[in-house]
């Protein structure tokens, strides 16, 4: 439902407010975060990759403190109804997104291990994670924008993430089963290709709480491409 | 508590509440004060089990429509109630029913508390007395120790019971309104803004008081403190410019009404 109205306290506005620009702030900090691993990963960018590691710090200090301030604001303004449901999504999403950093974080660590330029996927890992960075950059916008439609629509495409997984992981499969030399290079190729997997699940995740939050309702059945894939592993 | 959920025909509409028979049902129930209507079309139904908590702004029509609920209202002149009251199946507006007898089984505790200028004792031994509930002075004692034991109160006065009730502070004074209201064995008590001028330590009394004697009793409380309708009740009922807005599960109310109105109300968007 939507709120027709600021509150009659301007500074519970204000409060939720710098909450949603810290969530903003995270999301857009992740974001860049797979970006620039992509991109390291493909130029085989050394420094690039630990700066990453690195700046996966501020993140974390802004996951803390949006917990503070979540904490902070259902104890001093006692949210009801909209307003709390947006500050536990705001309190869970927050987590999440920290999550996302992380992978970025495991990707930025394989970069120096990873100075094989010629295996084929390694082409369709940037594809994968544009769609994935995409995902996250709209769902955030939605939880901003308390927009339910597009949460919806994000889930829709995790579909795409999950196919470009599966694909990678068959291609990656042939590779060491033709060369057992290129068995250390390919794993850690599927790794990442299942961090940047694991970034379209956690968009998804986030677009339910944002559904809820905005709604009220949780999204009860959603597509899920994984378990196909499970199949074809054994 | 038992909650029967209909199942919805879409996943996405609302489930609806569905209580067994109620204790009182209002249904269209309208006040006018003179020409002036201050309720319009209310109904709402309070059960035996469960607290049921009037929210809305002041001036809403929350306690005028508590006040019907015993015929508080026909105490003020000019003042008029259309629509219908059941309780247990029997309408209260009807010409047979007994106002007096009415207001012992839907017992009503104030705002302000108001004990008798008397003592501990009398206060709580009055309703028995007059309405003949006790055949011994041994009777009434233990009536009006077991009142005061429900009311939480028994513990701090028992040595006492000759001081006068208004000796008492205020939270004690509002328990001991809360005994004297059970002392005469009620099916119903209607509690109008109970803690609204009672200190926080003195409000949570009251309120484990309520949590204990709901299941004995159907409540119906008025407040004017959100916080207060969303940790003692169980059903809601959102009262605005005369109207009943919405009712429904408290859990519902607070984290997803489906009404606007409430919506801004609870959250402090109203006004």
């Amino acid at each position: 439902m939507a709120t027709s109205s600021g509150h009659t306290i301007k500074a519970f506005d204000e409060d939720l407010d710098r909450l949603r620009a810290l969530i903003s702030e995270m999301g857009g900090l992740a974001e860049h975060a797979i970006r620039e691993s992509m991109r390291c990963l493909v130029n085989h960018d050394l420094d690039g990759a630990a700066k990453i590691v690195e700046e996966d710090k501020k993140l974390d200090a802004l996951e803390i403190e949006t917990e503070k301030r979540a904490v902070q604001l259902i104890a001093l303004r006692a949210p009801m109804a909209t307003d709390l449901r947006d500050v536990v999504a705001a309190l869970k999403i927050s987590s999440v997104v920290e999550r996302i950093g992380d992978y970025a974080k495991n990707i930025a660590k394989r970069v120096p291990l990873l100075a094989d330029r010629d295996i084929e996927p390694l082409s369709l890992m940037p594809e994968m994670a544009k769609i994935a960075t995409q995902m996250v950059h709209d769902v955030l916008n939605a939880f901003v924008e308390r927009d339910a439609e597009t949460a919806l629509k994000v889930i829709e495409r995790d579909k795409a993430v999950d196919d470009f997984y599966n694909s990678i992981f068959r291609t990656l499969l042939t590779y060491m089963m033709e060369n057992p030399n290129n068995i250390g290079q390919s794993a850690h190729l599927l790794f990442i290709a299942k961090n940047v997997e694991r970034v379209g699940d956690h968009a998804t995740n986030i677009a339910e709480m944002v559904y809820y939050a905005a709604t009220g309702q949780h999204i009860m059945d959603r597509p899920k491409g994984d378990d196909d894939m499970m199949v074809e592993t054994v | 508590m038992i909650d029967t959920i209909v199942p919805s025909p879409t996943e996405t509409a609302e489930p609806a509440v569905v209580d067994g028979p109620p204790k009182m049902s209002a249904r269209s129930v309208g006040v006018f004060y003179g020409e002036k209507q201050a309720l319009k079309d209310v109904s709402v139904d309070i059960h035996d089990d469960k607290v049921t908590a009037f929210i809305g702004p002041s001036g809403c029509g929350k306690s005028t429509f508590l006040r019907c609920l015993n015929r508080m209202n026909d105490t003020i002149a000019g003042a008029r109630v259309t629509g219908d009251i059941d309780l247990d199946g029997e309408d209260i507006y009807a010409s047979k029913m007994d106002v007096v007898q009415l207001r012992a089984r839907v017992g009503m505790v104030f705002q302000k508390p108001n004990p008798f200028p008397k003592s501990i004792y009398e206060n709580v031994a009055y309703g028995p007395r007059i309405h003949g509930l006790a055949a011994s002075k041994g009777e009434l004692d233990g009536v009006v120790e077991s009142s005061l034991r429900r009311a939480g109160l028994w513990e701090e006065v028992s040595d006492r019971l000759q001081e006068s009730g208004t000796a008492l502070s205020g939270g004690q004074q509002q328990r001991l309104c809360i005994a004297r209201a059970i002392a005469v064995d009620p099916e119903v008590i209607l509690m109008d803004e109970p803690c609204s001028a009672l200190d926080p330590i003195a409000t949570a009394k009251i309120e484990e008081l309520i949590h204990e004697l709901r299941g004995r009793y159907a409540i119906a409380i008025v407040t004017h403190n959100m916080q207060q309708a969303a940790r003692v009740s169980q059903r809601t009922a959102f009262f605005h410019l005369g109207e009943m807005v919405e009712y429904g599960r408290t859990k519902d109310i607070f984290t997803n009404p489906v009404q606007q109105r409430t919506q801004d109300y609870i959250t402090g968007r109203y006004g």
